[in-house]
């Protein structure tokens, strides 16, 4: 009896384990077929550089979305890596136990945040901060609802994922080597920076790759402070649109107007390949290094 | 014993790593320009004390240090003395060759680099002598700039030797040098060391008792952390004082 | 032989030192004082508009024109959902894991390959999974409700769940699991008995990450739980959730319904530091019968 619960255990689990394959699988294979109609009607060329977006005319220029989403990611990216990388050294190499005991938890928390409180937060203090502060400093006007500020708070959201996988990047570098430096007569500083950095500098750029795949499918924080203004933005102060904000703010009208839906998916289907694309470098970077430690 | 100056001078030292004492106050001279070999059974201490004399405990979490190391009179455990001239004057050889992630050329050139040699001439000389000095000219001079991991072990222990020459040391110390390199290899290894113990202090940890009757000049032996007795090689060897060294010599205890 | 060096490069060396330790130090400062501000900036601004009636209430007609009501609709309609959904995944999670931990050889094929899915799942952004969720909600003839937001949530909380947990059941040693294959346990038995009790602290707090991932996340609810001001009494009806309450709220001219949702937005921060406080707690007093 209890050899054929556990064979009776072992064939469901073996089923459930192909789970999480078909998940994805279903999801590029139901994203495509919603996003086939918009497709068959118009070239993806169109559909990507279009800059122009009038669902109510049948347009649907996906590119002033595309480069909403880029700049925002970009300016993320410029803010929470330098932020990221000397918190990870720091914790790694030069804080005591205690320091990096109490990190973590904070480090926990900023990653366990919603996405809706950061948003709220964005439109309390950064909005703000944007139209009162930055954008005087630099002479120009700014609503403050703009790729800066959710650049700014998405560089915050990004902080635990590329800290959290840096730090385990330096771990896995043996203390040997650092020893080896430290012998010659090498500072830390030297050695963290001819040694530890190199060793690990696949590992933190795959970090980054992972906190860029994070930032560009974040929606609602982004959603309250960017403006969603649909057109291509031309400096970091002005408003704009990025793909998850399209699909969150007119998922109401998209059964409404023929093909818009459609056109919805298409963009979901565009920031999911996207972010498994990054996903995937990300992780094969990061096994490739973990095996190089071994 | 006259012709064995002391260059290293251990007093009273301690090392504990939280509450465990692993070294307990050993007192011991190190001969100049002599290759002295630390040996004893595995886990008692001989890595910690080599370890020591280079300050490469400071940044072990949790190690603590008492007791004073002199190097030419002067204590390296001075609050005032400035750690990394003292670890420029010592290079460590370790168990595994530990090849910085670089070019060949830029692994010996480091050491020269980071205390201030800049002038490419000079270093292009320093990189192609200590290369030579370790034996290995000969079979990288023609891939200087390829990385360094792409060597063989036996290659990167010497490359490391090389670079630990560098940066023109007085004491080379060796922590199990040989033990995970080829036996042609090792010997390569072993020659060197004996050659250049003309010109520098060798002390090497070793748990190969052949390799010690090969190479060593001056033996100290420890045992669960406790110099036992020390002595020149020969002397040791035919008569020792202790009845742990004799066992330990003859195989007993290991 | 002197061990003082000479003034020149070493002091130099030192000052670049400390100008980098300067440089991180400022990097830590800026994290620390991000979490600060958030929290403080919420608390703060959140603590005027936060009424006892805030929370036990839902809201009577004309809230949003600033009128009478609470937020209890949200707050049960997140807890129903979060907990329907962290369920569901458990159920998936709990049997993968311990799958490709304990079926499987070393680092066998199916293993990797699942590990791989499920870490490209854990990246796949909540807006899409509620796309998907949307589709999946359309093709099952379901309308926008507790039990298609649920499934979607489970979908999202999936990934991460398996993940955490993946995490500590890969650390226990070969040697307790041999120990009880000598005793004569199946796998199964081991896998109930030992692995889980061994890892409870572990799986537990990957359920709490979970649970507060989904309490917490707006757009896969967004398409696929709808909203509603009633607190939902069957699964076939419409939910309303914290997040998507406090957006709503935001969205009001009216300035008394904006302080409600800065108040909301101080209830979801509080319920998910307490989650967090919870499962570390948590794992401090079971790691009691951990073997070491």
């Amino acid at each position: 009896m209890r050899k054929f619960k556990d064979l009776a255990a072992r064939r469901m689990m073996l089923v459930l384990t192909f789970i999480p394959g078909f998940i994805v699988l279903l999801m590029l294979f139901g994203l495509f077929g919603k996003a086939r109609p918009i497709l068959a009607v118009k070239p993806i060329a169109s559909l990507l550089f279009s800059s122009v977006w009038s669902p109510l005319k049948g347009q649907f220029g996906l590119w002033p979305f595309i480069m909403g989403t880029l700049w925002v990611t970009f300016v993320a990216l410029i803010l929470a890596a330098p932020v990221s990388l000397f918190t990870a050294v720091y914790l790694s190499e030069y804080a005591p136990r205690w320091i990096r005991e109490f990190m973590k938890p904070i480090i926990d928390l900023l990653a366990g945040i919603p996405s809706v409180v950061y948003g709220v937060w964005g439109l309390l203090l950064i909005v703000p901060l944007v139209s009162k502060v930055l954008a005087p400093l630099f002479g120009v006007y700014s609503s403050g609802y703009s790729i800066l500020a959710a650049g700014i708070v998405l560089a915050i959201m990004i902080f635990p994922t590329i800290i959290h996988v840096s730090i385990e990047v330096f771990a896995s570098i043996s203390y040997q080597v650092r020893e080896a430096s430290y012998s010659l007569g090498a500072t830390k500083y030297e050695t963290v920076r001819h040694v530890v950095l190199r060793k690990g500098a696949q590992g933190f750029l795959a970090s980054v790759v992972l906190g860029l795949s994070r930032a560009f499918g974040e929606t609602m924080a982004v959603l309250m402070v960017v403006g969603n203004i649909p057109k291509a933005p031309k400096s970091v102060f002005d408003g704009a649109a990025t793909l998850p904000t399209l699909i969150a703010n007119n998922y109401g009208e998209m059964m409404t107007i023929p093909q818009y839906d459609s056109a919805l998916m298409l963009s979901a289907l565009v920031l999911l390949l996207v972010v498994l694309f990054f996903n995937v470098l990300a992780r094969f970077i990061l096994t490739r290094v973990e095996r190089r430690a071994e | 014993m006259n012709d064995f100056k002391p260059h290293i001078s251990i007093r009273n030292l301690s090392v504990y790593y939280g509450m465990h004492q692993v070294l307990k106050d050993i007192s011991v001279d190190i001969p100049d320009k002599k290759i002295t070999a630390i040996i004893g059974p595995s886990g008692c201490g001989k890595t910690t004390l080599l370890k020591s004399m280079n300050r490469l405990l400071d940044p072990v979490e949790g190690a603590r240090v008492s007791g004073n190391v002199f190097v030419d009179g002067e204590d390296i455990y001075d609050p005032a003395a400035e750690v990394i001239s003292i670890r420029k004057k010592m290079g460590l050889l370790s168990q595994k060759p530990q090849v910085l992630p670089m070019s060949i050329y830029d692994n010996v050139a480091y050491g020269p680099r980071i205390h201030g040699l800049r002038d490419k001439k000079k270093l292009a000389g320093i990189v192609m002598h200590h290369l030579k000095e370790a034996g290995l000219w000969d079979e990288v001079k023609d891939r200087l700039s390829s990385p360094a991991s792409g060597l063989s072990v036996g290659q990167q222990q010497r490359l490391c030797l090389a670079r630990g020459l560098a940066v023109e040391p007085e004491i080379i110390l060796g922590d199990e040098p040989t033990s995970a390199l080829d036996p042609q290899s090792s010997q390569n290894v072993e020659r060197r060391l004996i050659e250049l113990k003309s010109d520098y202090t060798v002390i090497v940890v070793t748990h190969i008792l052949r390799q010690t009757k090969r190479i060593a000049d001056y033996i100290v032996f420890l045992y669960l952390g406790e110099l036992i007795e020390h002595g020149p090689a020969a002397e040791i060897f035919a008569n020792p004082k202790n009845p742990r060294t004799r066992a330990y010599l003859t195989g007993e205890i290991s | 032989m002197r061990l003082l060096p000479p003034r020149g490069t070493v002091a130099r060396r030192k000052m670049k030192e400390r100008f980098f330790m300067g440089l991180m130090r400022a990097s830590m400062a800026v994290v620390i004082i991000s979490l600060l501000l958030i929290l403080g900036t919420i608390i703060w601004k959140g603590l005027p508009a936060m009424k006892l009636s805030m929370i036990t209430q839902t809201p009577k007609g004309g809230y949003y024109l600033g009128k009478e009501g609470g937020i209890l609709n949200a707050i049960m309609g997140s807890l129903y959902l979060a907990s329907g959904a962290t369920l569901l995944a458990v159920i998936f999670s709990l049997p993968v894991v311990l799958y490709i931990n304990l079926y499987t050889k070393k680092n066998s094929k199916t293993a990797t390959f699942v590990r791989f899915s499920l870490d490209v799942l854990w990246g796949i952004p909540s807006i899409v999974f509620g796309a998907f969720g949307f589709l999946v909600m359309v093709f099952f003839g379901l309308r926008a409700s507790l039990l298609a937001g649920t499934i979607t949530v489970a979908l999202l909380e999936f990934p991460i769940m398996s993940r955490a947990m993946d995490e500590v059941v890969r650390l226990v040693p070969q040697d307790l699991l041999d120990a009880s294959y000598s005793l004569g346990a199946t796998r199964l038995e081991t896998a109930l008995k030992v692995v889980v009790r061994q890892c409870l602290p572990g799986i537990l707090t990957a359920v709490l990450i979970a649970f507060g991932r989904g309490i917490g996340d707006a757009a896969s609810v967004l398409f696929t739980a709808g909203f509603t001001d009633r607190i939902p009494t069957s699964l076939f009806q419409p939910a309303a959730t914290l997040p998507l309450a406090i957006f709503f709220q935001l969205g009001t001219p009216y300035p008394e319904v904006q302080q409600r949702a800065y108040a909301s937005a101080a209830v979801l921060t509080v319920l998910i530091l307490a989650i967090s406080l919870v499962s570390r707690a948590l794992v401090k007093r079971l790691a009691r019968h951990r073997i070491k």
